[in-house]
């Protein structure tokens, strides 16, 4: 399946590789190389390239493309939730996926790459799993090893490899018993010009940190479960219970994991939680525009809009913006043409704005597109869509754990059209 | 700390070194040339040397820690793609080091460089073979892993003598590292395939959960054709596949499509007949086989297997899985089911780019051949500014695909943003699918083509060009009512200035010049003043122009053209000089051209046909879904070809697995049409049984019951196979045990009781759905149907799998037989629990006996209690008289020493509604103790039989009453079994007596003679005989019937006319009997539509009434 894996940095410089099978040369990047002259933007390289002897899917995370490299017919999603699942577990590990940080850990990449694929096809991918094959570096670890020689590596099979739950290790011991659960929810939205939404929906995950001793068995109800229209486990969901009950009944992993997503019917009307005045004119024959943009809070459900974050691509005309924020600061990068404006808190008394003009290229005639604009924000303690966790419960283990429930909502590909 | 001080030393030259190779490396591609590079590279060559003394160093001094540091930098190297096989002497001795983490980073390294140093690599396999002996499993793994990743042809056999003794390793996490070295080996030796498939086969078979994905992408990559593989283990991966591991999913389900694809047929045809069947199958996998059995389309009950128990995985978190699901469905499932993938995929839209890319693709192509599916999402696919490029035009392809008289206003509403957009390049494909709008749906044409129209004054000349191009072809499709737009462009002629869109109007005037005529000859004078300066393509126009012009309107324009003509004789580009001399030659007659000329005008002005305007995505569906070729759209290597419907189905009894016996079982099936007949289910399975209520409280949770019921064959396929005969299931039942229950039985002990209650029913908890917990949770209410859960879901897992099986066979006068395919082991430990059950066992179930938690000996417990009159609330009526007669089933003679009698116990038998219930005492008259009394699968006979729970021992001069049950299927017919002990086996058989077929039923007298009204005729019989004057009461006359046959008395208000009502045990059919004394004869009626029993009943009750004595 999976020939071989190489890093490249943005600067389009290979780092690391990893050959599961016979040694596939560099060489066969520079297909990848070209593909990515070819493309304006980072994101446009096409994830599946065709080279004349092998294939290369690549995924951009974190500014790093992982090429992999294919032989023969595999389905591309195989390989791409793959490599995805690899930066994943990259970042569980060293906290960051950057090129550094691989670089630092070169050993430990290696050893997981080793352990993930055999062959080129998937080994172990479970985080769980892993983490007891192979330790993750902390500072005092290593200089633990260093001075009695010990490793971190484990030396014999995970318990979860051949266990009814392979997401699991076991005799997992913490003094403190806590179960965290964020519920988080992010709203995709289209508006038009005249502020009516084209198309809004709520996706939603539900992430956990479950440090839990033993194995417990846990159930999390829903007040509204009939809000969720479609869903995805992970794994070690009972699915047939959810079917009959509406409940989500679980032996967790341990540590870190995402418990559900989810997608809120879309008959349910969206809240919108901001609105958004604007004026962005450019007037003909004239190298003057004008730039101006109000927001306010619209469905909040009582709760402040946080860490609002305004961006938008001006048309490639536009020479420098020369504006005015009322609160929270701005940048324009006259090279990407990108204008962001962190605005930080919503205050619905004093509405943040953001004023002034823009100068054009002389004699260039007036870009004929507005440009979008597209919002990030937070809101605390609010589920959106209304989701309400009703209860958890844990079987299984006799103690009392520390349960903790969080909501958010986001904006997620929120964009406004001008 | 002191590892690292000895090390800082080395590390500082280290990094100019580095730095150094790295620059070698760039200036040789072939690390090993180095001496052949320049100067300036020796040099650092001897630092690369000096640098690699310094590992070699540090990997031959006895510390571990400098020997692992000096690995790590060695990886380091590997990482960065930097040669280090000069190590190799040095690393490869440290391949048996005790240290684990060194070991593997030498392994890391053997793997690596191998290949390159095959002599050298040789030395270290007999370490790996030693390991493959370890009693760890993970080192008896990590051995074969890296021995078979060693690519050196010399050790093929070694290779292939690990592989084989791997597949049969008791750690299932061998068995796939097995199954992973067979594609190994495969690529290194392809001579070795024939033996490489025998393992595949093996490991095909292996029941672990851990294996299957493995071997499957073992089969796939090795011998993909050889489909014959699969048909035994079809089921059971079907079964498995929930709960293997997500990558594993993936490949079994391409694969299992591709095999669906050759065995069953089309399930396209007849689609409105099968609609409801399908929703039926879901509710009730029994009825599912009789509905299709009468209706045209029949789907193999295989076929829906997999469909649905791929739908949950429909859920899973892993894009690739959800993909697979979905093709699968596209490939397989009958169109109208095909909805269901729609969330799913529409769900994974909000993945990353590169999982959007692939997912709208596919979807592109499933939008072409069905727009329905993907409509009411429309609004997913609307392009966000921030999408990449590749993502904004796929989902416009879709947007243009999803279409219709309905949408377009709003597709068009929401194009006309994107015609507006900043990426030219985007803007221009919207405008591509504008056209492609306008001509799939004739209302919009004329919408489209004014808006096209209105784009034509867009500033952007990209945009303008596409929409001069699009409005073209609009154009050629019907060029007739569009004069006034070709006007319209004639005027803007002026203003645009790209060449494309110039050269196409000029052709549009050329081509429809006679609907325009006045300004076609116009807008060529205006062209000659501009010839010169025109590009290419344009001057190419005018002179297409000016000679269509000329054929049609001379007069005006003879001079112009000429002029023209003159300009592109002398023109630079040798393409437009032919061109002008071609056209001169062919319009302007002259004594030299020939017959040509004749025919200039039908050259020329040929109608040409439009060009269509489809979707890129037409052909992609010739490539399976979810495929690299689909997504490339050429065929990759190693791509396999999805087959087409076979037009028969091959014979689906390859499926059957052959250590199964139920090929007799279809009665049962048969039964359960009925809602009586389900509560005959229950006796069978407290899961099923289940799942019929909840569907009764839910009444949607359809595919539950399915998911549940395939997870029960699952089970169930486990058991039956290791049942295959008595002689081996002990010996499977044990090497089962001990591979799969092994640590779970360690833990068990460790667990609290909560858990270990729970343990039992391990099976179902290994389907990790839910449906084990559920039987906890109401395991009070249900009196410890925990207990007995993993024995139930195996015994209803038979019944189900003799409604797959019963396909083959299925007739009428066959009869269930539940299958009690336990061996000793697990008996005991049940026996054990439902004696822990016992201390909640409340009252209720002994009434509606529905559970089969009740061990042998409480039957026969419960059966006395049932004759205490307390207990007569039973749906038929109370049997009047128990006769007390045993028969012989064994002699002690015959039975060396085992002798067994049996007795009707006249009961409503608790095993099943159609079967007799039967009290068998066995004992032992010999002067040993007799082990492991049970009886035997196999029956000689068509009877189902449901056998007691076996005995596993019986002192000297003891016994023991068990009870059991026989489906006699209301005839006489001896059933015959082999009723074993450990050493022997003895061939017994029950006759039943006509009248121990029977039930006693209660009606009141009307009834009665109303019934009796109905079944006249043939089904009457009667006689009339004397009777002995003893007999004459009616206390002796209904003691005499009764002990006959098993049938109740009916309160008759007539002196001398007795009546009895009963129905037979398997069809329920009523045998009603009257006796009516006219003193001395008397007149025995019988109605019932069971000739053949009325008959011999008649000659019972004759010789019982003529006979004188009790």
């Amino acid at each position: 399946m999976i020939h071989s894996l190489f890093l490249v940095n943005a600067s389009g410089d290979i780092f690391l590789e990893k050959h599961w099978k016979s040694v596939v040369s560099r060489s066969v990047c520079d297909y990848f190389f070209e593909a990515l002259e070819r493309a304006t933007e980072p994101e446009n390289v096409p994830p599946v390239i065709s080279t004349p002897h092998h294939y290369l899917i690549n995924v951009l995370r974190h500014r790093i493309y992982f090429v992999a490299v294919i032989q023969s017919e595999v389905p591309p999603l195989f390989v791409i939730e793959f490599l995805h699942r690899v930066v994943d577990t990259f970042q569980d590990y060293f906290g960051v996926c950057t090129e550094a940080a691989i670089k630092d850990n070169v050993v430990v990449v290696y050893e997981l790459l080793e352990e993930m694929l055999d062959n080129g096809f998937p080994l172990a991918t479970e985080s769980n799993i892993l983490k007891e094959l192979i330790k993750p570096p902390t500072i005092l670890r290593t200089v633990v090893n260093t001075i009695t020689g010990s490793t971190n590596v484990g030396e014999q099979l995970p318990t979860g490899q051949l266990s009814v739950v392979p997401w699991r290790r076991t005799g997992v011991k913490y003094t403190n018993n806590e179960a965290y659960f964020d519920v988080i929810e992010e709203i995709d939205a289209i508006i038009d010009k005249s502020g009516s939404t084209i198309t809004a929906e709520i996706q939603g995950v539900i992430d956990a940190c479950v440090k839990l001793t033993g194995m417990p068995d846990l159930t999390l109800s829903f007040m509204n479960p009939r809000l969720l229209d479609d869903v995805s486990f992970h794994p070690c969901v009972r699915f047939k219970r959810w079917e009959a009950e509406r409940i989500l009944s679980f032996i967790p992993p341990d540590g870190n994991f995402r418990l559900l997503s989810y997608h809120v019917s879309s008959q349910n009307l969206v809240a919108i939680p901001v609105y958004v005045k604007h004026n962005i004119s450019f007037r003909e024959g004239s190298s003057q525009g004008r730039f101006e943009l109000t927001l306010g809070p619209k469905q909040t459900m009582g709760k402040a809009v946080e860490s609002v974050l305004v961006s938008s691509q001006l048309p490639r005309g536009v020479l420098n913006a020369n504006l005015n924020p009322s609160q929270g600061t701005y940048t324009f990068d006259p090279v990407t043409k990108l204008l962001s404006w962190d605005v930080g808190k919503i205050n619905p008394q004093k509405l943040p704005s953001l004023k002034g003009s823009m100068s054009l290229q002389a004699g260039a005639s007036k870009p004929d597109e507005n440009p979008t604009i597209n919002i990030q924000l937070k809101i605390q303690q609010l589920a959106i869509s209304g989701l309400k966790v009703n209860r958890l419960d844990m079987y299984g283990e006799k103690y009392k754990p520390f349960k903790g429930i969080k909501y958010m909502t986001k904006a997620g590909k929120f964009q406004v059209r001008t | 700390m002191l590892g690292m001080s000895a090390n800082s030393v080395s590390y500082n030259d280290q990094g100019s070194v580095e730095s150094g190779v790295d620059a070698a490396q760039e200036n040789s591609s072939i690390p090993g040339s180095i001496s052949s590079s320049s100067g300036a590279a020796f040099s650092l060559f001897s630092a690369d040397y000096k640098k690699n003394e310094d590992l070699k160093e540090m990997l031959e001094s006895s510390k571990e820690s400098l020997k692992l540091e000096a690995m790590k930098r060695i990886v380091g190297l590997i990482a960065k793609g930097k040669n280090a096989s000069e190590l190799f002497p040095a690393v490869v001795k440290n391949v048996a080091s005790k240290n684990i983490e060194l070991k593997k980073l030498v392994y890391v390294y053997l793997v690596r460089y191998a290949e390159e140093q095959q002599d050298l690599a040789l030395l270290s396999i007999s370490t790996f073979q030693r390991a493959l002996k370890d009693p760890n499993q993970l080192i008896r793994a990590s051995a074969l892993r890296v021995l078979s990743s060693i690519r050196v042809p010399i050790i093929v056999p070694i290779m292939m003598l690990a592989i084989k003794e791997a597949a049969t390793d008791l750690s299932p996490y061998v068995r796939k590292t097995a199954a992973h070295a067979i594609q190994k080996l495969y690529s290194l030796d392809p001579d070795q395939k024939e033996h490489l498939i025998e393992v595949i086969e093996k490991l095909l078979k292996d029941k672990s959960t851990l294996v299957a994905g493995s071997v499957v992408m073992a089969f796939e990559e090795v011998c993909p054709d050889r489909i014959d593989l699969i048909h035994k283990n079809y089921r059971k991966l079907c079964n498995l596949l929930v709960d293997v591991e997500e990558w594993g999913q993936v490949v079994i389900i391409h694969m299992l499509t591709r095999y669906a694809r050759t065995q069953f047929v089309s399930p396209w045809k007849e689609d409105a007949v099968f609609d409801e069947n399908s929703e039926k199958a879901f509710y009730d996998s029994e009825e599912e086989r009789k509905v299709e059995q009468s209706d045209l389309y029949i789907m193999d009950p295989d076929h829906r297997l997999l469909l649905r128990n791929t739908k949950p995985l429909l859920q899973s978190r892993n894009t690739a899985v959800v993909m697979a699901v979905s093709q699968l469905y596209w490939h397989l499932a009958p169109k109208h089911e095909l909805n269901i993938i729609t969330k799913s995929l529409v769900r994974l839209l909000r993945s990353h780019r590169e999982v959007q890319y692939v997912v709208l693709q596919n979807i592109a192509t499933m939008s072409i051949q069905r727009k329905g599916m993907f409509e009411p999402f429309m609004k997913s696919f609307y392009v966000r500014s921030t999408d990449a490029t590749h993502i904004k035009t796929l989902k416009l392809e879709i947007l243009t695909n999803l279409a219709n008289e309905a949408n377009i206003s709003t597709i068009l509403r929401e194009f006309q943003t994107y015609v507006k957009s900043q990426d030219k390049a985007f803007a221009a494909a919207t405008i591509q699918a504008i056209g492609r709008c306008a001509t799939n749906i004739s209302e919009v044409t004329d919408t489209c083509l004014n808006g096209l129209v209105l784009l034509l004054s867009n500033r952007d000349e990209t945009v303008v060009a596409e929409s001069v191009v699009v409005i073209k072809k609009l154009l050629q499709t019907q060029p007739s009512q569009h004069s006034d737009i070709i006007k319209h462009m004639a005027k803007l002629f002026d203003n645009i200035t790209v060449p494309m869109a110039r050269a196409s109007i000029l052709w549009l005037m050329g081509e429809y010049c006679e609907h325009v005529p006045k300004i076609a000859p116009d807008v060529l004078r205006k062209m000659a003043k501009t010839f010169t300066n025109e590009e290419d393509i344009v001057k190419l126009q005018i002179v297409n122009l000016a000679a269509k012009l000329y054929l049609t309107n001379s007069k005006q324009t003879k001079l112009l053209t000429q002029y023209i003509l003159n300009l592109g004789k002398y023109d630079q580009n040798y393409d437009i000089r032919d061109r002008t001399r071609f056209i001169r030659q062919l319009i302007v007659p002259n004594e030299k051209s020939g017959a040509l000329s004749k025919y200039a005008r039908r050259i020329l002005m040929a109608p040409k046909p439009a060009p269509v305007l489809q979707s890129a995505f037409k052909d992609r569906d010739r490539f399976q879904l979810g495929t690299l070729s689909h997504t490339l759209n050429t065929q990759a290597s190693g791509y396999l070809e999805l087959s087409d419907w076979p037009a028969v189905a091959p014979d689906q009894s390859v499926r059957n697995v052959e250590v199964v016996e139920p090929v007799k079982e279809a009665g049962a099936p048969a039964l359960r049409k009925s809602k009586p007949a389900k509560s005959h289910e229950k006796f069978y399975s407290d899961s099923e049984e289940e799942e019929e209520e909840e569907e009764e409280k839910e009444g949607s949770s359809s595919e539950d019951s399915s998911n549940s019921s395939s997870e029960e064959s699952a089970s169930e396929s486990e058991s039956e196979e290791n049942s295959g005969d008595s002689n081996r299931s002990s010996s499977s039942q044990s090497e089962k045990s001990s591979s799969e229950s092994d640590s779970e039985k360690k833990k068990k002990t460790l667990k609290n009781k909560k858990l270990q209650q729970q343990k039992p029913d391990s099976k179902d908890r290994k389907q990790k759905n839910g449906n084990a917990v559920k039987v906890e949770s109401r395991s009070e209410s249900e009196s410890g149907s925990e207990s007995s859960s993993s024995e139930s879901s195996s015994e209803s897992g038979s019944e189900l799998d003799s409604d797959s099986d019963s396909g083959t066979d299925q007739k009428k006068n066959t009869k269930p037989k539940p299958v009690q395919s336990k061996a000793v082991i697990k008996q005991v430990e049940k026996k054990e629990v439902s004696l822990l059950d016992l201390d909640d066992f409340s009252p209720a179930p002994v009434t509606t006996p529905k559970s089969s938690i009740l061990s042998p000996n409480l039957l026969s417990d419960l059966q006395g209690l049932l004759i205490s009159p307390t207990t007569s609330a039973l749906q038929a009526s109370f049997p009047v008289f128990v006769p007390e007669t045993s028969h012989e089933l064994l002699h002690r003679m015959t039975g060396k020493g085992l002798s067994g009698q049996y007795r009707f116990t006249r009961q409503p038998c608790i095993y099943g509604n159609s079967m007799v219930s039967l009290q068998l005492t066995l004992s032992n008259s010999s002067d040993q103790a007799l082990e492991n009394i049970h009886i035997s699968e196999k029956s000689s006979t068509g009877q189902n039989i449901h056998r007691f729970n076996a005995i596993e021992r019986l002192e000297p001069q003891a016994s023991v009453t068990v009870s059991m049950g026989i489906d006699f299927n209301d005839s006489t017919q001896a059933a015959n079994f082999q009723l074993c002990t450990k050493e022997d086996e003895f061939s017994v058989s029950i006759q039943p007596a006509v009248g121990e077929l029977l039930l006693p039923i209660t009606m009141s007298e009307a009834d009665f003679t109303k019934e009796q009204g109905k079944l006249v005729g043939m089904n009457e019989s009667s006689a009339t005989i004397t009777m002995t004057p003893e007999n004459l009461s009616s206390q002796s006359v209904n003691r005499k019937v009764v002990s006959v046959a098993n049938i109740g008395v009916i309160p008759s208000s007539q002196e001398n006319i007795y009546r009895f009502a009963g129905k037979t045990v398997s069809s329920g059919s009523l045998v009603l009997v009257s006796v009516a004394l006219k003193d001395p004869d008397a007149v025995i009626t019988i109605n019932t539509e069971k000739t053949v029993m009325s008959s011999m009943l008649l000659r019972q009750f004759k010789t019982a009434l003529t006979n004188s004595g009790p």
